[in-house]
């Protein structure tokens, strides 16, 4: 009840990105990550394994079609297809869950915006966490499909996580401009999941980088950020001198540079936009 | 007031864009580049400045779009303002509507916990405080199921006990006490004599001045996103009552059919036996009905008809009777009236309006007709169907063996 002590009047500035203290912000993601997650997990019969189910069929369809069919993925031109399949196939299905689920998630969670004080960035921060536990998961069966295949531990691995902050930061970045961009923009979503498809077939995931035998092709391709990441995320696992490395694939490290200004532009906007449209959302909606 | 402030606004403006042509599509943005710039301003809150003392209750009133709402939600942080300054000391409930971020997929307990976050409090905090909020709401043993499962009443009661066990020093509530039954409301009610006994911080937005001048130590009108009055609850609900029948007024001069608004309508409420405005009256008691009228011509005489209107729209019964007597006398204009009507409450539970009609006696004819005078709650009474509970007489005529 009231104490003796005389709170200080303090000025209320409205509603932010961040807004309401650290510790509350990050008590509110975590919590939010972690009950959607668990929402997920334990709200249905098959709970987490759909979550695995969906990237699963995904690689057995393709693996087929590309190795039986197509013949891009015969062991004897690309080693370990299966599992730099596998492997892209889960982190792409990371980044586009999270940024699909994230075009909407300030519509989904429109009775907190509306009629409370919430620090709004935690609401698309919230979606790519909880998809980032997924992908943890999914990555424990990724590792069982290395060890199967015979892939052997090297020293790279430890650098994967560089990788994986790269494609979080870029995850993040997508995810937050969507969110207050679909509150304008209804097409958001729409043309958000055309890009997505495109996207999947410009990152090296069915095809290795220099299936094009072309190097103004892949010059063009490695402008993708997400190609970057994930050609360095296949040298890493495999510690494979055969496949080159995302600056050998762009022709020099020069070139890795359009890939990096794009992928620099999008935080900042993202940062730019998130935060000018923060304290608007509630109206807008 | 008096001691320290709690709330201080000082010269608070906020206006909303109101697109001419909504653009919701990027194809409308690239046909029309520049007609997301054709924009029209509409004034919310237009220099607004008060001071709210620790321990007051304060109350807004206001009628629909005068801007009540925009205040509350600038000062929960859900708008940001254009120019101004919002000062406060204390912590703050940022809900301005119970249950509000509720998960209905989500257990009551994870729900508290994710709720008691966004109230301030640190998840072990709200962990510890639980078992008390569950114990409250008497919901001890539901604390594992679901909300949706949850019936409204429950969801009210955990809605409630989190908010009062949360302990904020400042509480902003908007029209809390439309929602929930008549028990609920009771309960309401009881919490904010609790609340107001225990010296918090209370701004309330409501348009019942009942609850207005029932609690709050001082309210505020605030008409066009400007205050009209602030000051004594009494006479800001004097104002509003006034604001509300010029309008019904200008729209019945305006509109035609032999209306001429030739007598004035100064007040209208549902008294108790002391003559004290209620919002609420108990199955089986007496209605009040008080209306105060001021005549602008000489009448040969007036009649006064009160119809209740359910909340569904339904015209329940009508009560008619001649002002003054039989024969009822003449009324001189500028002569001023306060007429009460009594009726037995057989109504059932539910909400109620009154329409209130002014009829010219002898010479036939409209002089005011004011549609949703004022209104009032029923509670209590037999739980059963129908709008009304008839007196009734069943007795046993005959009996035999078959």
């Amino acid at each position: 009840m009231s104490e003796t002590t005389t709170p200080a009047l303090r000025e209320v500035r409205g509603p932010g990105a961040l807004g309401g203290g650290r510790q509350r912000f990050f008590d509110l993601l975590w919590l939010m990550s972690v009950t959607e997650f668990k929402r997920v997990y334990f709200g249905t019969i098959l709970g987490y394994l759909w979550s695995l189910i969906r990237p699963l069929m995904l690689f057995g369809v393709l693996y087929f079609v590309f190795t039986e069919g197509l013949k891009v993925g015969n062991s004897d031109e690309v080693e370990h297809y299966a599992v730099l399949l596998l492997m892209g196939i889960v982190l792409f299905t990371f980044f586009s869950e999270s940024t699909n689920q994230a075009v909407n998630s300030v519509i989904t969670h429109e009775g907190v915006v509306r009629k409370t004080q919430f620090p709004r960035l935690v609401i698309p921060l919230s979606t790519v966490l909880t998809c980032a536990f997924n992908l943890a998961l999914n990555f424990l069966v990724v590792l069982a499909f290395v060890f199967a295949f015979g892939v052997d531990p090297t020293w790279t691995w430890l650098l994967l996580p560089v990788a994986f902050f790269f494609l979080i930061a870029l995850t993040v970045a997508v995810s937050a401009a969507l969110s207050v961009l679909y509150v304008r923009f209804r097409d958001a979503a729409i043309i958000w999941a055309v890009l997505v498809q495109v996207l999947f077939y410009a990152t090296p995931i069915l095809y290795p980088i220099t299936f094009f035998e072309n190097p103004t092709t892949e010059q063009l391709l490695m402008t993708n950020p997400l190609a970057v990441i994930f050609e360095q995320v296949r040298v890493w696992v495999l510690a494979e001198p055969a496949a080159p490395t995302a600056a050998e694939a762009a022709g020099g490290w020069l070139h890795l540079l359009p890939a990096a200004a794009i992928f620099a532009g999008i935080c900042l906007y993202a940062a730019w936009i998130f935060s000018r449209e923060a304290p608007r959302i509630a109206e807008d909606l | 007031m008096s001691g320290p402030t709690a709330i201080q606004v000082e010269d608070l403006h906020k206006s909303f864009r109101i697109p001419i042509h909504r653009v919701d599509s990027l194809k409308e943005r690239m046909v029309r580049p520049f007609a997301a710039r054709d924009y029209r301003e509409l004034r919310a809150l237009d220099g607004i400045s008060f001071e709210i003392g620790q321990g007051e209750f304060f109350g807004i009133v206001g009628r629909n779009g005068s801007g009540k709402s925009t205040l509350l939600k600038l000062l929960a942080s859900i708008y940001r303002a254009d120019s101004g300054k919002i000062r406060m000391a204390g912590r703050l409930a940022p809900f301005i509507e119970l249950g509000v971020g509720f998960n209905p997929d989500l257990t009551a307990r994870e729900n508290v916990v994710l709720n008691g976050v966004m109230m301030g409090l640190t998840p072990r905090e709200t962990r510890r405080r639980l078992d008390a909020i569950v114990d409250f709401a008497e919901l001890d043993e539901f604390v594992d199921l679901k909300l949706k499962n949850y019936s409204s009443g429950m969801l009210v009661r955990l809605a409630f006990s989190l908010m009062m066990e949360v302990d904020p020093d400042i509480f902003l509530i908007d029209e809390v006490l439309a929602v929930g039954d008549a028990s609920f409301q009771q309960k309401c009610a009881d919490a904010f004599r609790e609340m107001k006994a225990a010296g918090k911080t209370i701004v309330l937005v409501t348009h019942e001045m009942a609850t207005v001048e029932e609690y709050c130590h001082r309210a505020m009108l605030i008409s066009e996103g400007k205050i009209a009055h602030l000051g004594d609850p009494e006479e800001v609900g004097r104002r509003y009552l006034r604001l509300n029948f010029e309008g019904v007024e200008a729209t019945a001069a305006s509109s035609d059919g032999g209306e001429d608004a030739a007598v004035r309508m100064l007040d209208a409420r549902v008294v108790d036996g002391e003559g004290k405005r209620v919002s609420s009256v108990e199955h089986g008691e007496q209605i009040r009905i008080r209306i105060e009228i001021e005549a602008r011509e000489d009448f040969a005489a007036l009649a006064v008809g009160h119809l209740i209107v359910s909340a569904d729209g339904v015209n329940v019964c009508q009560l008619r009777a001649p002002i003054g007597g039989d024969p009822p006398p003449p009324v001189k204009a500028g002569e001023r009236l306060k007429v009460e009507t009594t009726v037995d409450n057989l109504l059932g539970a539910g909400h109620y309006f009154v329409h209130v009609g002014i009829n010219r006696l002898l010479e036939g004819g409209v002089a005011l007709d004011v549609a949703g005078a004022t209104e009032f709650v029923v509670f209590g009474g037999p739980a059963d169907r129908g709008l009304v509970s008839l007196p009734q007489q069943t007795t046993v005529l005959e009996r035999a063996e078959a």
